[in-house]
């Protein structure tokens, strides 16, 4: 049942994307979102789209799989269509009761869908072609400069990295008490909303206790291979750019030119 | 008045990059008031089969029939089937949760609609059954020992007055006391009542001196089934697939190897103990100092 999540999840198998170095992925899927805000037109989300197409090609990561993860965020973008098209002021098109759909609502909602679905698969496919340790790897490599100004940048990206690994673990948890409280006669799917937040009980509680444990078995763990911060310490797998980490860059920067020069042509 | 596997199969993440075919084509038919050991290596997929018997996952092909119904039937009533196959999961404390132990175990009868004097009637019974102190019994359930917990979990699906009882690993974890302890009292519920007992476990030794009926998971598939003269005749091959017959088997067929007349099938200690002094009451004297 909590299996289906697929946001956030990595996608194991071997390609191209998934050996540049984390730094490329992170800094290019920043450059690709920030990108989907500076277009005027829809041919620069037509060129976006070729771009991503091409990465999605390149990463083996079947589309149904990709698409699969989308399912989490059906709802939220169905309501942010549903009231930029209803609630924009402009040209009216169609009136229907007391609804009016306007020219300006039908771009906005549209803009709006579209964005957002490609935010999100963008966003998908850096984590489902990076391990969590590269990405978090990397985000400490990239925001080494902050360092100067005393962000504990480190810490936060061994929090982060033992947040990410704890996800799958804490769902497999969720999964195993949900189905025992189940076997026990527990019912999480039916009654009103107060019925079933109380049904919520007998899994939280149990899987908080369950995370906190975990969590303390860990820092005792961590404290017995005397872990006492990243002051000094090394890498197995240091990152290091390689040709194709570079080839990477060039092709994010040229997807960036030519995007953003069709995407604020007026047309 | 019985469960009967036909032809269940079950692959995890079916579409995912990782499918795994946990269960292959299984066929069992478990009579009432049997105790069957189901015996397997860790990914054996004992854990997913048992689970299959109460519904909480459903087979990718394949049907299972409880008393002669298929529970895929659109209008089974799968909540009942739970509560009359009793499922008691690994590590059964991690999904205790209320205020006390007594309130915990009023849980499982509660869901099923009784009122409150019937299900703590129930409770009651359950706690007496698996052997709880009654002083325990208003304690917070996280203050427990291991041990302790454990009975509680136990109790807590017994409360729920199930026909088939089902138990995934009940031992694991606990110190060789504590796993005497509960699989003795398993085996006194199992005398008291007659119900059928499914006992899961990974451990031969565990399983031998209890059980009717072994069934031997490798792979997903059923390795062997029968009885466990029958069952540990094979140890050499159960060795291949990382498993290992009690001790005593060993010990028999070494001493059979070495030419004293031994019984090598017998599977319990106490077995074991007869017919070594058997063979050691025809050529008592060349053992003596």
């Amino acid at each position: 049942m909590l299996r289906d999540i697929t946001l956030g999840q990595y996608y194991q198998t071997e390609s191209v994307i998934h050996r540049l170095d984390p730094r490329v992925k992170l800094g290019g899927t920043l450059l690709y979102i920030i990108s989907l805000f500076f277009f005027r037109n829809f041919l620069g989300y037509g060129v976006a789209a070729v771009f991503l197409a091409t990465v999605i090609g390149l990463s083996h990561v079947p589309f149904r799989f990709i698409v699969k993860g989308m399912k989490a965020i059906v709802f939220l973008l169905l309501i942010t269509v549903t009231f930029n098209l209803f609630l924009t002021p402009g040209t009216e098109l169609v009136s229907v009761w007391k609804l009016t759909i306007t020219v300006e609502g039908l771009r906005t909602a549209a803009t709006m869908a579209i964005r957002l679905t490609m935010l999100i698969i963008g966003s998908s496919l850096m984590t489902l072609t990076t391990t969590p340790n590269n990405l978090t790897d990397g985000m400490e490599s990239m925001m080494k400069p902050l360092k100067a100004f005393r962000v504990p940048v480190h810490e936060v990206a061994m929090i982060m990295s033992i947040a990410l690994r704890f996800i799958p673990i804490l769902l497999e948890e969720t999964d195993k008490i949900m189905k025992a409280q189940i076997a026990r006669g527990a019912d999480f799917e039916t009654g009103n909303i107060v019925r079933r937040a109380k049904a919520l009980v007998p899994l939280l509680v149990p899987l908080f206790i369950s995370a906190f444990r975990r969590a303390n078995d860990l820092a005792m763990a961590m404290e017995a291979r005397c872990y006492r911060g990243g002051e000094g310490r090394t890498k197995m797998k240091p990152l290091i750019y390689q040709r194709r980490d570079r080839l990477g860059y060039l092709c994010i920067f040229a997807y960036l030119a030519i995007g953003i020069t069709v995407g604020r042509l007026r047309l | 008045m019985s469960i009967i596997l036909d032809h269940v199969s079950y692959i995890y993440g079916e579409d995912g990059p990782l499918a795994v075919k946990a269960l292959d084509d299984v066929s069992l038919q478990i009579p009432d008031g049997q105790f069957v050991g189901i015996i397997g290596h860790t990914g054996s997929g004992k854990s997913t089969l048992v689970q299959h018997m109460n519904g909480l996952l459903k087979a990718t092909s394949g049907h299972i029939y409880f008393n002669g119904e298929d529970i895929y039937d659109r209008d089974f009533p799968m909540k009942k089937l739970r509560s009359r196959v009793g499922l008691v999961f690994q590590y059964p404390e991690h999904q205790l949760f209320e205020i006390d132990v007594f309130s915990d175990v009023c849980f499982g009868p509660k869901n099923l609609g009784m009122d409150k004097k019937e299900a703590e009637l129930k409770a009651f019974d359950a706690l007496r059954k698996v052997g709880m102190p009654m002083e325990l019994y208003y304690q917070s359930p996280f203050e427990l020992s291991g041990g302790q917990k454990r009975r509680a979990a136990i109790a807590g699906v017994l409360a729920m007055a199930p026909e088939v009882l089902i138990l995934d690993e009940p031992t694991a974890g606990l110190d060789p006391k504590g796993r005497e302890e509960i699989l003795q009292q398993i085996k006194e519920l199992q005398a008291q009542t007659g119900m059928t007992i499914l006992l899961v476990s990974h451990s031969m030794e565990d399983v031998a001196e209890y059980v009717d009926r072994i069934v031997v998971m490798n792979k997903g598939k059923v390795m062997y089934d029968g009885a466990p003269k029958e069952v540990f005749a094979h140890y050499k091959e159960l060795e291949e697939v990382g498993l290992a017959a009690p001790q005593v088997t060993y010990i028999l067929h070494a001493l059979k190897d070495r030419g004293f007349d031994v019984d090598v099938n017998a599977t319990t200690t106490a077995e074991a103990v007869d017919t070594v002094l058997h063979a050691l009451g025809r050529a008592p004297e060349a053992f003596r100092p």
